[in-house]
């Protein structure tokens, strides 16, 4: 799957004037003032701004975790924002893949047992899970690892079970918010690396929310927030 | 899915293996305690019934005057005569064997030793009214018993005390001031009814007692066996009425004997033994209570400690169904660990005990199952609230909890 093509395709994801709007009356908040974002199948896309530009706010949104308050959503051209709590999670349980800045893996638990996680959720029996997990981990480079808990691990290997724990199930989109900014540069450019191999080889649609542009360099496209609206959104290499 | 969310909840348990400890140890005690107290009442029980039943098989016991214990109202009224006895054998059908008995309290010497206990004159069938059997040696003959001789029968406790634990059969005791022989030895009732010891008895033919011993021709108390199978009620009501008649009781005036029916003591007392049992069952049963307490309590400070976790759960794609099922087979196993531990406790424990108040330890498979499964439910019960909460929590305020 390549961007190229991906024009006549019914895009992945597909936002149309989304606003989100947080509290009431006097005290309301407006996050998102009309989004209009397309995403092809295989891009890997950087959603940059300052904080308080809402960027993670459509985050949450794009990763079903919240409901806009009025426009569309559309995920492969299926109402998103018309779904019930359970079909959501349903639907981040089969097509989504998340990546935090906080790694968010579980404490005192393996790194296997971490990425086996989102397959225990599909029901998967134990003997796959264990081979899909192991396979995940060695994606990552971290064969070897799979026994350690995270407390054992270093930044930069936890964030890579987390990668591992987020592509295991072969998601149509990973999400990651922020994924490098717990970590020294030089850990920040190996997992921005990483992302950009699983982009490239497995396919993974990528959406990645940073503000530094360093990492955002590593996309095909950089999506600029200001103020709750697209300020820019152009290929990478136009931006400069 | 069940076994998903049952492989979780056994890794979050595993996770923190002191806390689970103390979180089930109220359930532990709790079932422990109601297992106890049952068993111990059980055995309590079923020891007093095997006491009154050593008295005698369907025994009622007949005694002048009115009140039973302490301050007995036996002024006035008029003792028996072994007529009476005759008269309830033939009289009342529902007899198998009635034993005029009289007693004194004697002190028998034998060799250096003396002891001091209770005679009891009798007949032979006071071996059957009062279930006794023999270990050794033989009855009375008609003739000892006709001619009032000096010949005895006598308990465990006779043969520790004054035989050092000897034969004492064919030896000859002194009683007052006559020489006695031993013809038999009963064979031991252990501790008998209310404490007292049953085998510190001596037996001798009525007469002997009556002429040597008391020197009148009463008959204190009449010991009636009632057949197998009959109404013991009824027997009672047969022998009241005979003997009013007997004693020339008028119509309005009260008895001035009492029957007893050791069968019905055993009833209420037993009967009393279940109330307490109940009482400390329903006890226990509180601190089983205040042990769920504690795993609610635990359940919803895991649940803010693992809000994060929930949140990664959730945003990972978990139901919310699947959270709650998580947590609620957590607190449902943490409790049934609990009290499978508290059941095999409460075994040892009240194996223990039993042998040291000396009642028998009876399993009671009953109260074990039931003790095991309110655990479990227990765990339902206080781990639901947790675990909805847990369920119902915003995956992305979930996720940003520090």
């Amino acid at each position: 799957m390549s961007t190229a093509a991906a024009v006549d395709r019914e895009p992945l994801l597909e936002l149309r004037g989304v606003r989100k709007v947080y509290g009431s009356g006097t005290a309301a908040f407006e996050a998102l003032r009309g989004i209009d974002l397309t995403i092809q199948e295989g891009e890997f896309v950087a959603i940059m701004g300052p904080s308080g530009s809402g960027k993670s706010t459509v985050m949450n949104i794009l990763g079903c975790l919240d409901s806009p308050t009025s426009g569309s959503y559309l995920f492969r051209g299926v109402h998103v924002e018309q779904m019930s709590r359970r079909q959501r999670a349903l639907l981040r349980r089969h097509y989504l893949g998340f990546v935090f800045q906080g790694f968010n893996l579980l404490a005192r638990t393996s790194a296997l047992e971490n990425v086996e996680l989102p397959l225990l959720y599909r029901g998967e029996p134990a003997r796959a899970r264990h081979e899909e997990a192991r396979a995940a981990i060695a994606s990552v480079g971290l064969s070897g690892w799979e026994g350690h808990t995270p407390s054992e691990l270093s930044g930069g290997q936890q964030q890579r079970v987390a990668i591992a724990r987020a592509i295991v199930s072969r998601p149509a989109l990973l999400l990651a918010d922020e994924p490098t900014g717990n970590l020294d540069t030089h850990r920040s450019r190996e997992i921005m690396g990483l992302l950009s191999a699983l982009n490239r080889e497995k396919g993974i649609t990528i959406l990645l929310v940073t503000h530094e542009p360093d990492m955002a360099h590593s996309a095909q496209r950089i999506v600029h927030f200001v103020d709750g609206v697209v300020d820019s959104d152009v290929p990478n290499g136009a931006v400069h | 899915m069940l076994w998903n969310s049952l492989v979780l909840a056994v890794r979050a348990i595993r996770r923190n293996v002191l806390r689970s400890f103390l979180t089930i140890l109220g359930v532990v005690i709790g079932v422990s305690a109601v297992i106890v107290m049952v068993t111990l009442g059980d055995g309590a029980t079923q020891s007093i019934k095997d006491q009154i039943s050593s008295l005698g098989s369907n025994l009622l016991v007949v005694r002048p005057g009115q009140r039973l214990g302490p301050g007995r109202d036996e002024a006035g009224a008029p003792n028996f005569k072994v007529e009476d006895a005759e008269a309830i054998a033939s009289q009342v059908r529902a007899v198998a064997a009635v034993a005029p008995t009289t007693r004194a309290n004697v002190t028998v010497v034998y060799q250096s030793q003396n002891w001091s206990t209770n005679v009891t004159g009798s007949t032979n069938a006071f071996f059957v009214t009062d279930n006794w059997r023999l270990a050794s040696g033989r009855m009375f003959t008609d003739a000892e018993e006709r001619g009032g001789q000096a010949v005895c029968v006598v308990g465990e406790t006779l043969r520790k005390e004054l035989f050092g634990g000897g034969n004492p059969v064919g030896s000859q005791i002194r009683v007052k001031r006559f020489a006695c022989e031993v013809v038999g030895l009963l064979r031991s009732k252990g501790q008998g009814a209310f404490g007292m010891d049953a085998d510190d008895i001596v037996v001798m033919p009525l007469r002997t007692v009556q002429r040597r011993v008391r020197g009148s021709d009463d008959v204190t108390s009449l010991q009636v066996s009632v057949r197998e199978g009959a109404s013991i009620t009824s027997a009672a009501d047969a022998i009241k009425s005979l003997m009013r008649e007997r004693r020339n009781i008028a119509e309005n005036e009260d008895d001035n004997f009492t029957v007893i029916d050791t069968k019905q003591i055993a009833d209420t007392l037993s009967g009393s033994i279940r109330v307490m049992t109940m009482l400390l069952g329903a006890v226990a049963a509180i601190s089983l209570l205040v042990g769920g307490i504690g795993i609610m309590n635990i359940m919803l400070v895991s649940v803010t400690e693992r809000t994060r976790e929930i949140g990664i759960r959730l945003a990972i794609g978990a139901l919310e169904h699947e959270v709650l099922l998580q947590f609620l087979i957590e607190s449902v196993a943490l409790a049934s660990f609990g009290g499978l531990i508290g059941v095999v406790l409460a075994n040892l424990v009240a194996s223990v005990a039993a042998g040291a108040i000396q009642v028998p330890f009876l399993f009671n498979p009953g109260v074990n199952v039931l003790s095991f499964v309110v655990s479990g439910l227990i765990g339902v019960v206080f781990g639901y609230f947790p675990a909805r909460r847990a369920a119902m929590l915003d995956p992305i305020e979930a996720l940003r909890y520090e």
